[in-house]
């Protein structure tokens, strides 16, 4: 993508037509950037499609925030914390839809690669890595849009009071920050992942990371109920970006939007060169066992 | 080392959940509030018994089953059914994983703190019927989960399934009567969490009633039965890796 970046513009000939080519070469490595996020998209969906019912139980697997949902709404200390039943519903509907469209398996789907060998080959094809398993998750994330569509609709049967219908500005921001939360959790995950060139038992560190996120993203209770020490902490963390913040916008909750997305940001910067410069020395060793 | 390693990341978990799940229930006790009609201290009862299962679970059923699992997959089932001990038996008691042990621990630990700080003083016959009814929450789980590995004879990708289940297990947490009516109905009859921490926690603290009790008891042999008569079924309609 970066190297037509270097075009010999400056040399002598007419200007005009040099740009032109330019261009036409920008324009076709584009093409043939989308040709193939296309293709690796559409093949990765019908692999998705293949495990449809598979993902139908990873999505009920997903059920605990409608369980706290319902917990919440029963307890005495939800009327006393000032919040409605109803935004109790919404805000744990959101957030169920949010951790759906959120989840990240990377470290699981590399170490399958990895114990049957499939690394090394697709080591060797002139594609990042990381881009086949962007595309796993995208694929992943558009076979769960009907099964959640389902749930949703099955939710509100249930619970009609809690119907509501965001504006669309509330919409967008709210995928925004769900593209954001997304990216965060993939990175993190990620790094995790690419420990795995170092020590197989990397995928134990998964499981640690899981505990942060499920007290702190605020999956088991609104941020708002936690003590104003612990919440401030936890709004700085990545876990909050990843489920709070977009459950929030979605349900139409109040939030700080700027200092959430600030946040966010902020994290994507530390993330990506770690994230870079792991991958980066990962591949060295792996080449350098001569696997 | 490496199982130093390993060691040091199991603990590391089970004391983040224990603080998080702590945490978590404080919550629903601010201001002198209780949940469900329980009050903290005997709300920790509960959230023990969930640990200690949960420990129960990863030392014993998950290694064992999982491995049920992965034997249809391969094909290997066939020599443990030619084996001259019974298959249910067998495969369910042969290999136990010692990463759930420190689950356990905190388990047991946290019912006995809850007991203590709630002032319950167990008699003799109270711990009896205290541990049949653990002995019965057991048995359910263990037949819950069977029953899901034995699927895998039709089935033969259902590891998911026990993801699934671990989640709504995970209700089992907080007393059954904080829940709403239907849940906690649901709770009690088709999906049995009630039995696996409310009722034996409920007799710890001497406050389970004989219905209960009795209730418990026969569940826990109906899954039993449930899960041997699958089984028999199972391998009625088994045929094998090779034929």
């Amino acid at each position: 993508m970066t190297s037509d970046r270097s075009n010999p513009r400056r040399q002598a000939g007419p200007a005009q037509s040099r740009l032109a080519k330019a261009v036409r070469r920008r324009a076709a490595s584009l093409r043939s950037v989308l040709r193939i996020a296309r293709a690796l998209f559409s093949s990765q969906y019908a692999l998705m499609l293949e495990y449809r019912a598979e993902i139908v139980l990873w999505a009920l697997s997903g059920l605990l925030p409608l369980l706290m949902f319902s917990l919440w709404s029963n307890a005495p200390a939800g009327a006393a914390s000032g919040l409605s039943p109803q935004a109790f519903a919404r805000y744990f509907l959101a957030a169920f839809v949010v951790r759906q469209f959120t989840i990240v398996w990377v470290v699981y789907a590399f170490e399958e690669d990895n114990l049957l060998g499939r690394l090394s080959p697709y080591l060797l094809q002139p594609l990042p890595l990381v881009w086949r398993y962007v595309a796993a998750h995208l694929a992943d994330q558009a076979t769960r849009l009907p099964i959640v569509t389902i749930m949703v609709a099955l939710f509100f049967l249930f619970v009609p009071s809690a119907i509501w219908i965001p504006s669309l500005g509330q919409f967008l921001l709210a995928i925004f920050a769900l593209q954001l939360g997304f990216w965060l959790n993939f990175l993190l995950h990620y790094a995790i992942t690419l420990l795995c060139f170092w020590s197989e038992r990397a995928r134990a560190l998964e499981k640690l990371l899981y505990m942060p996120y499920l007290f702190l993203s605020g999956l088991l209770a609104p941020l708002d109920l936690y003590p104003a020490s612990l919440r401030a902490f936890a709004l700085h963390t990545p876990f909050a970006a990843m489920l709070y913040l977009p459950a929030q916008l979605l349900s139409g909750g109040p939030v700080d939007l700027i200092a959430g997305l600030l946040n966010a940001v902020s994290w994507l910067f530390l993330l990506v060169p770690l994230n870079l410069w792991l991958w980066r020395a990962g591949v060295r060793r792996y080449a350098a066992l001569g696997a | 080392m490496e199982y130093q390693f390993n060691l040091v990341i199991e603990i590391l978990a089970v004391g983040a959940t224990l603080a998080g799940s702590l945490f978590t229930l404080s919550l629903f006790f601010g201001h002198g509030q209780q949940l469900g009609g329980w009050s903290w201290d005997a709300a920790l009862v509960v959230l023990g018994m969930h640990t200690f299962l949960e420990g129960f679970a990863s030392t014993l059923l998950r290694p064992n089953l999982g491995n049920l699992v992965k034997q249809v997959q391969n094909g290997s089932l066939d020599f443990v059914l030619l084996k001259p001990i019974d298959s249910q038996l067998w495969l369910s008691l042969r290999t136990i994983s010692p990463w759930g042990l420190p689950e356990i621990g905190v388990g047991l630990g946290l019912v006995l703190v809850g007991l203590a700080r709630s002032g319950a003083h167990p008699g003799l016959t109270t711990w009896i019927v205290a541990s049949a009814m653990l002995l019965s929450a057991v048995t359910i789980l263990y037949s819950l989960w069977f029953v899901l590995a034995a699927t895998s004879i039709w089935f033969v990708k259902v590891w998911n399934a026990t993801e699934v289940l671990r989640s709504l297990l995970a209700a089992g947490r907080y007393p059954v009567s904080a829940y709403p009516p239907v849940l906690r109905f649901l709770f009690t009859t088709l999906l049995p969490v009630a039995f696996l921490t409310t009722v034996p926690a409920q007799a710890l603290l001497g406050l389970a009633p004989g219905r209960m009790v009795l209730l418990s008891g026969a569940i826990a042999a109906i899954c039993l039965v449930g899960s041997r008569a699958l089984w028999l079924q199972a391998l009625r309609h088994y045929t094998s890796a090779s034929s």
